[in-house]
């Protein structure tokens, strides 16, 4: 689950130098908009999943559009904050509109439970890991193997030689931030039936995530994912050694630890810095 | 001459100032409302509990100032701030209403850490406290709380009562404790350590859980493994639903009591099913025959609320019925102590004798040594039957 936030914060990286660190107000939105068309509207599962994961990626558009893309024209970091900035005033407007409550989102795959090992789980919680493998290779077909992802991959090697063999740049920058938040959003409504969906549901998520993005290497979108994986199971594993009060404190130091050992994250290569 | 002139003529005015501004203070605070601040949950995972609360005073200051008020025609004016069940918050907020709205009390919520944190607070700027949630025995029962009073249930006295029940009902011989880690946890793991110690039952193992935890799998496991025959849970709706919903998924069919704070939140939607499973306590409930305050106030509700259509929708009912009480008998204090400051309210409330109420008919309710109107014997047991609260037959 984290791996695909993350893998959410590696595309926009790759393809333009920036990060959306609104991707856990991202998520929060694809969940509460899964919730509203399902639940509130009454509408049938995968229509309201599709339009929840639609709608999420118009925002991601918007986003780039408005708060990342004049702060990199005019060669300024402040996208840092601004995306920071959009990510709070949607969380808040969300709490305006749909409530501060946290509500249930229903799921048939939550409704019974499955025998692995003596411990029931639900197959949900076997579909989310399939789901972000299945997403991740997605990703590295659709860009090896398609004329778009070619076009987003030679913008992530060289922006300037795209844009002169006639690759819209701009174009492709605001994909990678489309897919991103759609990323996100998936991981939300995949969530939410664990979860509960609510309108600060995203934010630590969100912090987390990108500390997987840099733990995998945020140039590396495989390593991401196993980073994800890694981080879920020591969370896992602290929650039931020491008990969850001690989750953050444990993993986040974790992150530090294994930064200073391997700066560029467990799969990244550095970057060169030509003088 | 002259100057002597200005001099008098300066004295005139001011005096005049004076007696005109006292006038008008006095002629103003004839019409002054009395302003009661209420500084609760009302949004986030407990908001319903702020809801009900705010009903049941609603409801009790609707029919106080049909009566003509208090204090020879003041009307009671209710204040509202949302602390977001977060101490800092309330703190803000009780410093608020007393500096700005000059109000003649504060009524809390369901957190007993908010409670606690205002208390200091109330205490200093000599404004009393009314409880009508929040069960932390120190909100009452700590030193030094001269100005803090309740209509609710205590925690010592309700972990006493669940030790009790699931001896009875369920022949509990060894208890697992799922608890909150706040100090709302911590009073009911000392409560219950207690109440096992006198019942001279076994405490299997204390487990805790952070509010926003979702899979208690771990703790509920050491606590099967350590051989516990009945789970008890003490938090609010949220974290509560995940531990039925753990014992759903590790197939774990054990009785499970639990203390009122799950009926604050959507506990019925976010547990599913098995909600029904858990039985918990109550002060009141609006089911089965109501004495004549109740049949009164549910009429009201109905009235005053649309989406109120029978006792299974005044939800819920403890934060309904306690703060119904709790603001009528203020009133009474108000009224017994002949002003608003916190000396006065306190010798009112100590003067109330019989006053007959929505969950009982209370008989000198609040003494110099007792600042709780109500004991172990005012609760009852309840389980959740689809959205609706209901006795345990």
């Amino acid at each position: 689950m984290y791996g695909l936030l993350a893998l959410g914060f590696y595309v926009t990286y790759a393809v333009s130098s920036t990060v959306n660190f609104s991707q856990g107000s991202s998520m929060m939105l694809g969940a509460v908009l899964c919730y509203t068309f399902a639940v509130t509207l009454g509408w049938p599962g995968p229509a309201a999943i599709v339009a929840a994961l639609v709608l999420s990626g118009l925002w991601g558009a918007l986003v780039e559009r408005f708060a990342v893309r004049p702060f990199v024209r005019g060669g300024s970091n402040a996208w840092l904050m601004s995306t920071v900035a959009i990510g709070i005033v949607l969380e808040n407007a969300v709490l305006f509109t749909y409530g501060k409550e946290p509500r249930n989102l229903p799921s048939p795959l939550v409704r019974g439970t499955i025998n692995v090992g003596g411990l029931g789980v639900y197959p949900l919680q076997l579909v989310i890991p399939a789901a972000a493998l299945l997403i991740a290779l997605g990703l590295h077909l659709v860009s090896r193997h398609t004329r778009y992802g070619k076009a987003l991959l030679a913008v992530v090697q060289n922006s300037d030689a795209a844009r002169l063999v006639g690759v819209n740049v701009s174009g492709a920058i605001t994909w990678s931030f489309v897919l991103s938040t759609v990323f996100a959003a998936a991981a939300g409504i995949l969530i939410a039936p664990l979860f509960n969906v609510a309108a600060e549901m995203g934010t630590l998520f969100g912090i987390k995530a990108f500390a997987v993005a840099i733990l995998g290497g945020i140039t590396s979108a495989g390593g991401v994912v196993v980073a994800g994986f890694v981080y879920g199971l020591v969370e896992a594993l602290v929650t039931a050694l020491l008990g969850s009060a001690y989750n953050q404190i444990v993993t986040f130091a974790l992150v530090i630890v294994a930064l200073v050992v391997l700066p560029n994250g467990l799969f990244g290569r550095g970057a060169v810095k030509k003088v | 001459m002259m100057r002597q002139t200005n001099r008098w003529s300066l004295g005139l005015v001011l005096v005049t100032l004076a007696i005109v501004s006292v006038v008008l203070a006095a002629g103003v605070n004839a019409a002054d409302p009395v302003k009661i601040a209420l500084v609760a949950a009302l949004s986030g995972q407990s908001a319903k509990s702020g809801e009900g609360i705010t009903r049941g005073l609603t409801v009790a200051i609707d029919e106080i100032n049909a009566r003509g008020g208090v204090l020879g025609g003041r009307k009671i004016e209710l204040i509202r701030r949302d602390d977001e069940a977060n101490p800092a918050k309330g703190q803000i907020a009780a410093r608020e209403v007393i500096a700005q709205e000059k109000v003649a009390a504060i009524v809390t919520g369901i957190e007993t850490p908010v409670a606690l944190a205002i208390l200091p607070i109330t205490t200093k700027e000599k404004v009393p406290l009314i409880g009508v949630w929040a069960a932390g025995t120190a909100i009452t029962r700590g030193a030094n709380q001269p100005y803090s009073f309740r209509v609710s249930a205590v925690d010592e006295l309700v972990d006493k009562a669940l030790v009790k029940y699931a001896m009875k009902t369920f022949g509990a011989k060894s208890l697992g404790l799922m608890r909150i880690n706040n100090p709302w946890g911590e009073s009911n793991e000392k409560g219950l350590g207690a109440a096992t110690g006198e019942y001279r039952i076994k405490m299997a193992g204390v487990e805790k859980f952070e509010q926003t935890d979702v899979d208690m799998v771990p703790q509920l496991s050491r606590l099967k493994s350590a051989g516990a025959d009945t789970i008890v849970i003490i938090g609010s709706a949220a974290p509560g639903a995940q531990v039925v919903k753990a014992l759903d998924r590790m197939g774990w069919d054990v009785p499970i009591i639990s203390h009122w704070g799950i009926s604050g939140g959507r506990f019925a939607e976010l547990a599913g099913p098995s909600a029904r499973k858990v039985h918990f306590i109550q002060t009141y409930s609006f089911f089965g025959k109501q004495n004549e305050v109740g049949a009164k106030v549910l009429a009201a509700l109905k009235a005053k609320y649309s989406d109120i259509k029978g006792p299974g929708d005044a939800i819920p009912p403890v934060g309904i019925a306690n703060a119904y009480d709790a603001m009528t008998m203020l009133a009474m204090a108000i009224e017994k102590g002949g002003g608003t400051d916190a000396d006065k309210i306190k010798q009112g409330f100590y003067a109330i004798g019989d006053y007959h109420g929505l969950i009982k008919n209370y008989l000198k309710p609040f003494t110099p040594q007792n600042h709780d109107a109500l004991n172990e014997d005012d609760y009852i047991m309840v389980r959740y039957e689809g959205e609706q609260i209901v006795p345990v037959k």
